[in-house]
């Protein structure tokens, strides 16, 4: 079975069983997220997807698309309540795009950047986290994660191996890693593993790769996020 | 049957909570030792010993002391008395004593507000701290004093019913209502359900028949019925109250949905903190399975078979949402899960699953054995019945009422004999904010839904005290899955913070509003929703406590601008005036 | 010429790059000057700021005297603007976050490598270190926020331009960027 719904007025197809996300993104319109991958299963968390769907508010990956479906996604209140999201987002991690290898192809950056986000201006945390650098092929840098868990997902899922969890609760939630000394060097994570592949931040990233592409000449540097998608789906283009 | 095998990985929690009590903590070997058995990883194991406020990875002491720290144990006096206790053992707030003989803590509101000021020791509720009380248990804490040999009276938990009505002032006989149920067919039951009107009681409001209607019709090979007494809402003792006096009630309730739902196994998932009534609950389990109104053919009826198990939480709100319920019968973390689907079509280990609170299955019982007019005969058209309240804060008889839907709430203040009235807080933390403008609302889905917590202010306390205790404990209680709600529940008791100790403008509570809005509208579930309403509430008809307590500058800092000099002061051991920073905002 | 707009600016806790890239508006800052004038800044060397229609501010917050040359900013101009990273969030600086006050002086003034007579620096001429770092948006209001590290040349311009010519302030895609 399928139908169609809308999006800001525009009429979208659907299959049975798609979410609004999955839908929006065959129809090529940009409804802005972080948790989200389509290899994986919805998560739901980060709520930057969030839009109203016959007035209701609603996280357009979680929710199926149905027939005749008003969804109104790129209105000024939907985007202002994004900003504020990616606004408490940036300051409760730290989150230092100078000193960042990802900055320029950073998923955060980018819906930042397609939101009009300049400045995070809420108090910030500065919380006390560490960097993982036992891994000879990947390094962790806990200041950056955004509790996406898509490497949570992607080690269960689609590795086999659950190295990622998450640990703690409320503003004390924090991503671990499962091996005897809690360190990403003695766990099974492969530099291989998907896991390595899906970070939307610079949470986890290769090491002895640095700068290859010159800041300003990076996936978001040029173009939008809504033109040129996920980077994940771009290294997905690049390694295979 | 299924039953849970031992290694059954959804058992993780109950073998983690039994290894606590064991152990005071769960030993790193006994990790290994789970992870291997369970074949689940480490940290995942440690990922929910993490999110469980009731477990712990390093040992707690001999006797482990939870303070309840809700706000109407607070205006009863309870953090003067943990500070006597503590400085009595030498003890801080939060640690244990390095011979490991005690741990003191504070801990959410542990549902004896009727009987505050309220602590646990070894999970075992203690009621009506006084000065004595406490001194009474640093002698016995001092003296090394099992447990098992504290003068009874110490936890004694009463049973203060102050208004019955229908449901309390009926009789029950455990059986009847299952037999009339087999002999006139669920449907019959069903329609008698819904023709009473049956809505939950934890304050949501769904339609008890609908709700296992839904469930019935899910194809599936298993079905599950799931008590949710969890009841976790500062302020509500209610549950406790029916857990103590009238289990047979809701396990009859429970017993009933399973006949109609076709489930063969059922949960009644019991908070921590009421650990207590544990073996109580089993002790009644037990004699009705002697009685043949559990196990196998019940009542003599083929095929009818059907259990109850008894889960027990570990000191986290979050499982009260009924998909996070569900998550923690698993033996996971409490995360609340994306609905749809509803646990009625996918539930316990992805089974249709019916959960109902502890008064919901109750009334259910009592609505199949007096029949719908009984039911009907108090209440209003959309709120038939009646509902029971935890009555708590500033009146001379707190306790359980039993109240009539549609009742004003001004005649339950004169009830509970509250007096000069500044405020009530109806169905808990979550809930909403009442000011005496509106004292002529009513009980009642269609008005003020409340899942029973109702906590009265009179106009000597602080308002905003309870606003801060409030939003606190959404920071404590927050999952952590969402950003609005994990980040935002951090920042609001931050900014709340600032206005609390005067260095808030009106910018402040601009924020504040703006903050609050977002999480009602985009966190991922109830708690996020909720989690401003006291902030937006006290704004919003309060909003002379907050006014009072701003600058008159545009802006203050974020931050004590000269303490944060303190520790360069130290360093150099400079004081000069330039060693410091004057005033505030510009 | 009274109705060029005067604007004053300062480096706090910064690199002096987003001053480099004010510079970097190259000839374009020609027609600028023919509208502005230019109040305390490290470009013209006044030391004591004046009532001023703006105030750019490139840096975070790290000691006693950056609180107190904010402040004045503040009290002066009735426009604010944060410009670049360490001014919106605390930026590199704000690095040593992660560690205690007591911990960064000590590695950098006693256990560090290669340090001769180790000692902790201390004199009323030297402003005290703040226990942490802040944005300037912790200490006062601030009107509007250039982030970038710097702002490229054009986003200051732009800002500046359209500020002048009483436009809404529009950034091409290209002109926002955190790094």
């Amino acid at each position: 079975m399928s139908g169609s719904f809308s999006i800001d007025g525009v009429t979208v197809p659907f299959e049975t069983g798609q979410s609004i996300m999955d839908a929006a993104l065959a129809a090529k319109i940009y409804i802005p997220h972080l948790c989200h991958n389509p290899e994986f299963q919805p998560h739901g968390s980060c709520r930057l997807c969030c839009v109203t769907a016959n007035g209701r508010t609603v996280a357009a990956c979680t929710t199926l698309a149905t027939d005749g479906l008003e969804v109104a996604n790129e209105t000024h209140e939907i985007t202002t309540r994004r900003r504020l999201l990616l606004k408490l987002l940036f300051v409760e991690g730290n989150h230092v795009c100078p000193a960042c290898e990802k900055s320029g192809a950073c998923q955060l950056q980018a819906v930042a950047y397609h939101c009009g986000m300049l400045a995070p201006e809420f108090v910030h945390f500065y919380p006390k986290r560490a960097v993982d650098a036992s891994h000879p092929e990947t390094i962790i840098d806990f200041n950056r994660c955004i509790l996406c868990e898509l490497c949570v997902r992607a080690s269960r899922d689609h590795d086999g191996k659950s190295v990622f969890n998450i640990s703690g609760r409320g503003i004390d939630a924090h991503l671990t890693i499962d091996s005897p000394s809690g360190r990403l060097g003695d766990s099974r994570f492969s530099a291989s593993d998907k896991a390595a592949r899906v970070c939307p931040v610079g949470a986890i990233l290769p090491k002895h790769r640095g700068y290859e592409i010159p800041i300003g000449r990076r996936l978001y540097d040029q173009e939008s996020i809504s033109q040129v998608g996920d980077v994940a789906s771009h290294r997905e283009q690049e390694d295979g | 049957m299924h039953t849970v095998q031992e290694n059954d990985p959804s058992n993780l929690l109950q073998r983690l909570i039994g290894l606590q009590q064991a152990f005071r903590h769960i030993p790193s070997d006994a990790i290994d030792h789970l992870a291997e058995s369970l074949g689940l990883s480490r940290a995942f194991i440690l990922g929910v010993i993490q999110f469980y406020s009731f477990l712990h990875s390093s040992p707690r002491g001999e006797y482990d002391i939870l303070f309840s720290d809700n706000i109407t144990d607070q205006m009863q006096g309870s953090r003067l008395l943990a500070q006597r206790l503590a400085s009595k053992l030498g003890v801080d707030i939060g640690r244990t004593r390095d011979d490991q003989r005690v741990t003191l803590d504070y801990t959410s509101c542990t549902g004896m507000g009727d009987q505050g000021p309220a602590a646990l020791v070894n999970g075992h509720p203690i009621t009506r701290l006084t000065m004595e009380r406490v001194d009474q248990l640093a002698a016995l804490i001092e003296q090394a004093v099992p447990l098992d040999n504290w003068p009874a009276e110490l936890f004694q938990v009463s049973a203060g019913v102050e208004r019955r009505d229908i449901v309390l002032n009926s009789d029950y006989k455990p059986g009847t209502a299952i037999l009339r149920c087999l002999e006139e067919g669920a449907e019959e039951l069903l329609r008698r359900l819904e023709q009473a009107g049956l809505r939950g009681c934890g304050g949501a409001g769904f339609s008890t028949a609908k709700k296992w209607r839904f469930c019935a019709s899910t194809e599936s090979a298993e079905r599950y019925v799931v008590c949710n007494a969890d009841e976790g809402e500062p302020g509500t003792f209610k549950d406790r109250y029916l857990l103590q006096a009238h289990a047979d009630r809701l396990f009859e309730g429970m017993t009933l949905c399973a006949a109609v739902i076709g489930a063969r196994r059922g949960f009644l998932y019991l908070r921590g903190e009421y650990r207590y009534l544990l073996g109580p609950l089993q002790q009644i389990l037990q004699q009705r399975r002697e009685n043949g109104l559990l196990g196998q053919a019940i009542l003599g009826r083929d095929g009818f078979d059907f259990d109850i198990d008894i889960h027990l939480g570990a000191g986290a709100y979050i499982c009260g949402e009924e998909s996070a319920l569900i998550e923690s019968l698993e033996g996971k973390r409490g995360i609340p899960r994306n609905r749809p689907p509803f646990p009625v079509t996918r539930g316990y280990l992805g089974m249709p699953t019916v959960v109902n609170n502890v008064e919901t299955l109750a009334n259910a019982a009592l609505i199949a054995q007096q029949g719908v007019e009984w039911f009907r005969s108090v209440g209003t058209a959309q709120s038939p019945g009646s509902k029971l309240l935890s009555i708590s804060g500033d009146c001379e008889r707190p306790g359980i009422y039993e109240f009539p839907f549609g009742t004003p709430i001004s005649e339950i203040l004169a009830a509970c004999q509250a007096h000069h009235t500044q405020a009530v807080q109806i169905g808990g933390a979550a809930g909403r904010l009442i000011p005496p403008a509106e004292f002529n609302r009513t009980l009642a889905f269609e008005d003020l839904a409340t899942g029973g917590s109702f906590m009265v202010f009179n106009q000597s306390r602080e308002l905003l005290n309870a606003i801060d205790n409030f939003t606190r404990f959404f920071r404590h209680e927050s999952c952590g899955f969402c950003t609005p709600c994990r980040v935002g529940t951090a920042m609001l008791t931050k900014q709340l913070g600032k206005v609390m100790v005067g260095h808030a403008t009106s910018k402040d509570l601009d924020e504040l509003g703006t903050l609050g809005s977002l999480m009602r509208q985009t966190s991922h579930c109830g708690l996020g929703q909720t989690a401003a309403n006291p902030i937006l509430d006290g704004l919003e008809k309060f909003p002379d406590i907050f006014q009072s307590r701003l600058r008159s500058t545009s802006f203050e800092p974020a931050f004590d601008l000269d303490a944060s000099l303190e520790e360069a002061r130290a360093i150099t051991g400079r004081s000069d005036p330039g060693a410091h920073l004057e005033g505030g905002g510009v | 010429m009274a109705d060029k707009i005067r604007i004053a600016t300062a480096s706090l806790a910064g690199c002096f790059g987003c001053h480099m890239s004010l510079l970097d508006i190259d000839e374009r800052l020609i027609d600028l000057v023919a509208h502005i004038e230019f109040d305390r800044t490290p470009l013209t060397d006044i030391k004591q700021i004046g009532r001023c229609d703006v105030g750019l501010i490139e840096g975070g917050v790290c000691n006693a005297e950056n609180v107190e040359v904010l402040k004045a900013f503040r009290r002066h101009c009735n426009l604010l603007v944060a410009v670049g990273a360490c001014a919106i969030n605390g930026g590199i600086p704000a690095m040593r976050n992660q560690y205690s006050l007591t911990e960064c002086l000590e590695e950098a003034y006693l256990h560090g490598s290669g340090i001769d007579q180790p000692q902790i620096p201390s004199d009323p001429e030297l402003p005290l270190l703040l226990d942490q770092v802040h944005p300037i948006h912790d200490v006062v209001w601030i009107d509007y926020f250039l982030p970038g590290c710097p702002p490229s040349a054009d986003t200051i311009f732009t800002f500046l331009d359209e500020l002048l010519s009483g436009k809404p302030i529009r950034f091409a895609y290209r002109q926002i960027h955190y790094d």
